[in-house]
């Protein structure tokens, strides 16, 4: 076990050294603030590119996914573990787990094929509604609306990730002691206020990490959200709506994987690569303290 | 206000197993009622009965009659979650919320049935506190997590969360089992003041607690394995230990058998 986990832990140590050693002459060069700037030349003389651009949709999108999946992931744990009948409980949990089982190029033609023309038609309830419910946050305000929008990726996203952050969350709900729980019902709760009193305050580092985990799933994820968002066309103004496209560290490094024709260009998407390696990888630590955090009080 | 039970012709089952047969008794409001016997004879199980946790455990029913006064408590329509809120209950092992403040613990019956401010609040939990004989220990850490005190603190916390919402009824099971001997004396102790005030019934396999702090001790046993546990008789606790009507009752309490 030791052995394998010290086997693992140098092989991302050897994958960050590899991808920082390729990037490093290119970042050498680059002429633009790597992390605030949004143009992105990496093959002009000499090259200029930053991240800005790239990481506000990718940290923009998953989030908007996590804030959707959350919510639906701890409503289907609650539902099978403290209401459903068993007989219920075991095939709607098979159903949430067999999700995890559809590729993501699947998940990535529904977004285009189906939900999107539903939420970029001009006429579309569900965006207006939407627009005018949460149209005051600047997030959600649009001046147009791109077929393929971030908005459209962060749902794809969230149905994604609930299958994962469903199954940690319904294990930590599972796990609630049985003292705990008939404290509450001899106090007279009912099955809400056993849930509130008991069920979550327990769960909750566990939904939290699994939220994390699924947040570094979402943040990684690639070939559906390649297709499904609309590249921004160059030179036009950053948009950072919802309602536009855009790229994500992933979308883009995917985009241009066949035309990496000279290390110094190569080097510019290895220097983006390793920013969302980073950003994953702290993701995920973050989750893990959290839960070893639970597991020692 | 304190309030009396009585069972007629009580059966209890875990699905087609019958634990408890035919138990009619009468618990006396304002005093301490001990039910003893050997393990599996369906004390816990009985117990339960009286506040309807028996029904949280899939499977659990009951055949005959509760009265709590004269109020079926199994009736049709009858809420099990009002008759908990009016029957409070001390577990085995101390159980209080882990996530919940030392206050918030003591507090969680009173917000359970929507009382909200804060001075009805604090006066309240520091009343319960005070008659659970734990105020003075914990005054000061009122904000710290009550799963930072030792076991018996924790159990006293567990009687003053049930004692906050002022029920008519005490159900304790085998609340010192789990404790050391002066914590437990610390609770036979705030049983005996506690009885002034509630109906208390304790399941205790400790015959001397019994001897202790009853008034009334009802003896159950059972036949053998996957038998029903029975009531063999309930009387005058000091009668019942010096001169028990029942030979089965005299061979427990003299240690012959169980
Ligand atoms: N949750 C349960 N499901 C099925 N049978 C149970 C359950 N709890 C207790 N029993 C059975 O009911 C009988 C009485 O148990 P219990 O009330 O715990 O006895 P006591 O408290 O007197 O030791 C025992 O035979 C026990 O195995
Ligand atoms: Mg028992």
């Amino acid at each position: 076990m030791r052995g394998a986990g010290l086997a693992v832990v140098l092989l991302v140590a050897l994958v960050g050294i590899f991808l920082t050693w390729k990037a490093v002459p290119s970042l050498l060069h680059n002429k633009a603030p790597f992390l605030t700037s949004r143009v992105w030349s990496p093959d002009t003389n000499p090259p200029r590119f930053g991240i800005a651009a790239l990481l506000w949709t990718t940290v923009i999108s998953s989030i908007v996914a996590m804030l959707l999946a959350v919510p639906v992931a701890v409503g289907v744990a609650l539902f099978i573990t403290q209401y459903a009948p068993k007989r219920l409980a075991t095939p709607v949990a098979y159903v949430v787990d067999l999700l995890a089982a559809v590729p993501s190029i699947i998940f990535g033609l529904w977004g285009i094929a189906v939900l999107g023309p539903v939420l970029a038609a001009p006429n579309s309830g569900l965006r207006q509604g939407i627009e005018n419910s949460l149209g005051w946050i600047p997030l959600f305000s649009s001046t147009g609306v791109s077929a393929g929008n971030v908005f459209l990726a962060s749902i794809v996203l969230a149905i994604m990730i609930l299958p994962i952050v469903t199954a940690l969350s319904r294990e930590v709900f599972l796990q609630v002691p049985r003292a705990n729980i008939e404290a509450a019902q001899a106090l007279g709760a009912t099955k809400w206020e056993t849930i509130r009193m008991a069920v979550l305050p327990f769960g909750r580092p566990g939904v939290i990490s699994a939220s994390m985990l699924g947040l570094g799933r979402a943040l990684g994820e690639t070939i559906a959200v390649t297709i499904i968002l609309s590249t921004p066309n160059i030179g036009a103004p950053f948009d950072p709506s919802l309602w536009a496209g855009g790229e994500t560290f992933a979308s883009k490094i995917a985009n241009a994987a066949g035309e990496f024709d000279t290390p110094q260009k190569t080097g510019a998407y290895i220097s983006a690569g390793l920013v969302l390696f980073v950003v994953t990888f702290a993701v995920n630590a973050v989750a893990r303290v959290v839960i070893s955090r639970r597991k020692e009080v | 206000m304190a309030k009396r039970i009585d069972t007629s012709g009580l059966d209890v089952f875990y699905g087609d197993f019958k634990a408890v047969e035919d138990v009619s008794l009468t618990v006396e409001p304002r005093s301490v009622t001990a039910f003893i016997g050997p393990s599996g004879c369906g004390k816990s199980t009985l117990l339960r009965t009286f506040n309807r946790m028996h029904e949280v455990v899939p499977g659990g029913r009951v055949a005959g009659k509760v009265l709590l006064d004269d109020e079926d408590l199994y009736a049709e329509g009858v809420d099990p979650v009002a008759v908990r809120r009016t029957v409070g209950m001390v577990f085995q092992r101390p159980n209080p919320f882990p996530t919940m403040s030392i206050y918030d613990n003591v507090a969680s019956g009173l917000r359970l049935n929507g009382v909200k401010g804060r001075t009805l609040l604090d006066e309240t939990v520091e009343q319960s506190l005070r008659r659970a004989n734990l105020w003075e220990e914990v005054k000061d850490r009122l904000n710290k997590a009550g799963s930072g005190l030792s076991g018996g603190q924790q159990q006293r916390l567990c009687i003053a969360r049930a004692i906050a919402v002022e029920p008519q009824v005490l159900l304790m099971d085998e609340p010192c089992s789990a404790l050391d001997p002066i914590s437990t004396l610390a609770i036979e102790d705030l049983i005996f003041e506690l009885k002034n005030r509630y109906t208390i019934v304790i399941v205790t396999h400790n015959m001397q607690q019994a001897a202790r702090v009853s008034d009334r001790t009802a003896f159950f046993t059972i036949a053998g394995a996957g038998k029903p546990g029975r009531l063999i008789e309930i009387g005058d606790t000091a009668e019942m230990f010096s001169r028990p009507s029942e030979r089965a009752t005299e061979d427990y309490i003299t240690g012959r058998f169980g």
